[in-house]
């Protein structure tokens, strides 16, 4: 019964989503208050509702509701609780309704902190988002429908797939979508903008957050993403190219290049239109990302079930809301005057250079990602682009973007002098230069690569705190007004050298990544690296639904201990499926990294071993990139922002 | 068909079972058995089974990939690293084969090269419209008008 409510709840939220769409869009062009106020309590009743039905299908899943089909298809009564709950979103319908509810909650936000927006503003806003929320609410009940009930409920289900059975199952897809349907919301307000016909700084300032936090929820995501697969899969990886990681790839890049021409905006009144152009293209590939995951026209290991229907509605969704927001943006992208003139030496042009650099990484990660559809389609060739090509033709325009960063950061609006942002920077040019030197003089191998991450990491790093000392002006107090500055400049600065050590976290585990792969008996010791690894012993354990093959690995350097580690193999009997557990001792400089293989014919194990050089500040890299989108977020201007909210609000009984 | 990534989208429910039946023993990748004792010749081997997509799974390279194929070619193409073959010779081989679909490198050749031109294309186009723009807006430079210059002189005098 509970089940059939949350399945009307969702059905009414379709409703109340129709009501939202329409009624406030034709109330701000009809001037009609009411209609427009009604944008309000539509937005938070469609939350309320979409939650109390996700509420529902949780409960299933917690109860082991087998007469769900969904249910039966992805959970088992032996499966862990914490799996039980996250189950429900590591399928096809569960992670659509937690799409749907997130896209609820963006809409609802705006409604409830939306107060000092424009009247019209706020109504046209809450409506586009309310028609983003009908399509995804039809493509749920119509195509994917999670509270579909069996006829004769199984006594136990399928199970979910092991590989999916991990604490990162709980944190990487909610802060994935947080990030991808945040960016509804710049979305939103640029149709909304291209309806009035009016873009200006108070626009901006709004659209700022917004993106900002998609931004950083992105960032969030992908990295747990990242971290998952580099601790789950058992060889170290980090990024694979696939189709499906690039899905996500391309918003964030998008998004990135949105919030800093957003600034432009905000501070200069210029790029209007190409602000718009970015917002919308930006969430377009948020939909493109999810169409490539739920259509399975490209293979990637971590499709969705693949089914023709699904893919045609998205494809519909796609057209409809990225095709109609490109043909509003043709028909009135001239209207939006932009005020700002600019030389091209100047902060704007920096942002500029930003911008194309990272829409034109995007379109290469595009291109590369749908070539193989577009080959087979139009030329009948069948290719396939993985990361040879992606590492080749996707990190000149990164390497390129790290180069003119710190100068660019520090030009002066309007009109800059280069030479005098470059001669502020030849201390961090050289400290930079000689980390390169260094770690040139101290690798063994000929790879320019580590290297060159270094200096790249180096000059980042050092122009961004070049910035920050600069910013506090000259003569004495210079730290007081340090600890002083603004947060959106300790943000900028954060994240900026954040982006400086994920860039040489990358290229040191590329170049300098020791693997040794072999079979070790019991009690044998083998050199790994600097280390030495015994293989102490080798046992079965049995878990809550699965069986695990342990092996106990002691690590020392110079006979001195440093770690002893358990990698594990599982076999889940219900879907007969193994795992692999690889153990991970996390270092400042370095992780070791071991995983168990099989036992081979002539006894032993296969073993294998890795040394990660830096692994773990590629994650503090890009935390810091996270936090220093978290950082600019709270600066004064968007809090002052919120106490401009709270005067108007006082005021309107005065009135 | 095997899963050697892990990801919480998962797979098909067919693919799953097609990974249970084919997996009944699993194996991780490149196994001991297989390793050149050259040390250089194995570091061209991984390089290579680096850049070949496993023909039977959803886009995993041979040198991650679990299944028996990849296993099979993997061995080919250290015996033909063994035999004297060069690196390139040895990828042709391959494609001989299985076609160019394997290649994870995609070649530059014929429509390819769109997809290779793209980015430097997509840049100098990004880059020619930045350009005449700053021209176009830079331009004039002109003064106040005599209009604003009265006007201007109107608000200083309050």
């Amino acid at each position: 019964m509970i089940v059939e409510l949350g399945h009307y709840a969702l059905i009414l939220a379709l409703m109340v989503a129709l009501v939202q769409s329409i009624l406030p869009l034709y109330g701000a062009q009809a001037r009609n208050p009411a209609l427009m106020g009604l944008a309000v309590p539509a937005a938070v009743t469609q939350l309320a509702l979409v939650a109390f039905s996700f509420g529902v299908l949780t409960w299933a899943f917690v109860k082991s509701d087998f007469s769900l089909a969904v249910v039966t298809a992805n959970s088992h009564t032996l499966k862990p609780m914490l799996y039980k709950v996250t189950g429900v979103w590591g399928n096809h319908e569960g992670s659509l309704h937690l799409w749907v509810l997130i896209l609820a909650l963006f809409g609802a936000a705006v409604a409830v902190f939306g107060a000092n927006l424009p009247a019209a503003l706020r109504a046209r806003v809450i409506g586009v988002q309310g028609a983003i929320g009908v399509a995804f609410l039809a493509f749920l009940i119509f195509t994917s429908n999670p509270f579909w009930r069996l006829a004769e409920p199984p006594l136990n289900g399928a199970d979910l797939n092991p590989l999916l059975q991990d604490p990162g199952l709980a944190f990487h897809p909610p802060f994935l979508y947080l990030g991808y349907v945040g960016l509804s919301m710049a979305f939103s307000f640029a149709v909304a903008a291209l309806i009035e016909g009016r873009v200006d700084a108070a626009w901006a300032r709004w659209v700022r957050p917004w993106t900002l936090t998609a931004w950083v929820f992105l960032t969030i995501g992908i990295v747990l993403g990242s971290w998952w697969a580099y601790y789950e899969l058992g060889w170290g990886g980090f990024w694979f190219w696939d189709p499906v990681e690039n899905a996500s790839f391309m918003p964030w890049l998008l998004a990135a290049a949105l919030l800093h021409c957003a600034i432009v905006v905000e501070k200069r009144e210029a790029l209007k239109s190409w602000t718009i152009l970015l917002a919308i293209l930006a969430f377009g590939f948020s939909l493109i990302g999810t169409f490539i995951v739920r259509s399975g026209v490209i293979t990637s290991v971590h499709s969705f079930a693949s089914d023709p229907a699904r893919g045609v509605f998205i494809l519909a969704i796609l057209g409809f809301f990225t095709g109609g927001a490109l043909l509003l943006f043709a028909l009135r992208a001239s209207a939006m005057e932009s005020k700002g003139l600019f030389g091209m030496v100047s902060r704007e042009g920096a942002l500029v250079a930003n911008n194309i650099l990272l829409a034109v990484s995007a379109f290469v990660v595009f291109i590369g990602t749908i070539w193989p559809l577009i080959a087979e389609i139009v030329m009948g060739r069948t290719v396939s682009v993985g990361e040879p090509f992606f590492n080749a033709a996707f990190t000149p325009f990164a390497v390129a973007l790290a180069v003119i960063l710190p100068p660019g950061a520090m030009l002066a609006w309007k009109r800059g002098s280069l030479s005098r942002s470059l001669r502020s920077l030849v201390p961090a040019a050289v400290l930079a230069l000689a980390l390169a030197a260094l770690a040139w003089a101290m690798q063994t191998g000929r790879s320019a690569l580590g290297p060159v991450g270094l200096g790249l990491g180096g000059w980042l790093v050092f122009g961004a705190l070049t910035d920050l000392w600069a910013r506090t002006g000259r003569g004495a107090n210079r730290p007081g007004r340090l600890i002083r500055l603004p947060r959106a400049d300790w943000g900028k600065a954060t994240a900026h050298a954040g982006l400086g050590i994920v860039i040489f976290a990358v290229a040191a585990l590329h170049a300098w990544k020791v693997e040794d792969i072999r079979i070790a008996k019991l009690g044998e010791t083998f050199p790994l690296g600097s280390y030495e690894v015994t293989l102490k012993d080798v046992r079965q354990v049995e878990g809550p639904n699965y069986t695990s093959t342990t092996a106990e690995m002691l690590v020392t350097k110079d006979g001195a201990p440093v770690a002893t580690l358990f990698p594990e193999k599982r076999v889940y009997p219900v879907q007969a499926m193994p795992t692999t557990e690889a153990a991970i001792d996390q270092g400042l400089f370095r992780d070791l990294y071991l995983v168990i293989g099989d036992p081979q014919q002539g006894g032993g194990w296969a073993v294998r071993g890795y040394i990660e050089p830096f692994a773990s500040w590629l994650w503090t890299g890009a935390a810091l990139m996270a936090l220093g989108g978290f950082l600019s977020l709270t600066d004064r201007r968007y809090r002052v922002a919120a106490g401009a909210r709270k005067a108007s609000v006082q005021g309107v009984p005065a009135e | 068909m095997s899963v050697v990534r892990k990801r919480w989208w998962g797979g098909t429910p067919a693919c799953i079972l097609a990974i249970g039946l084919a997996l009944a023993t699993p194996a991780l990748a490149v196994q001991p058995d297989e390793i050149l004792a050259d040390p250089a010749l194995e570091a061209r081997a991984r390089d290579i089974s680096r850049q070949i997509r496993c023909p039977v799974c959803q886009g995993e390279s041979i040198d991650d990939s679990n299944a028996t194929i990849s296993r099979d070619l993997r061995i080919i193409l250290r015996e033909r690293l063994v035999a004297g073959d060069s690196d390139d010779q040895v990828i042709d081989f391959l494609v001989a084969r299985y076609g160019e679909f394997i290649l994870y490198n995609p070649r530059a050749t014929g429509s390819n090269l769109i997809l290779w031109l793209a980015g430097p294309a997509m840049l100098a186009l990004g880059g020619g419209i930045a350009l005449a723009a700053f021209r176009r807006k830079t331009a004039p430079e002109t003064g106040l008008s005599a209009d604003e210059e009265a006007r201007l002189k109107e608000i200083l005098k309050r």
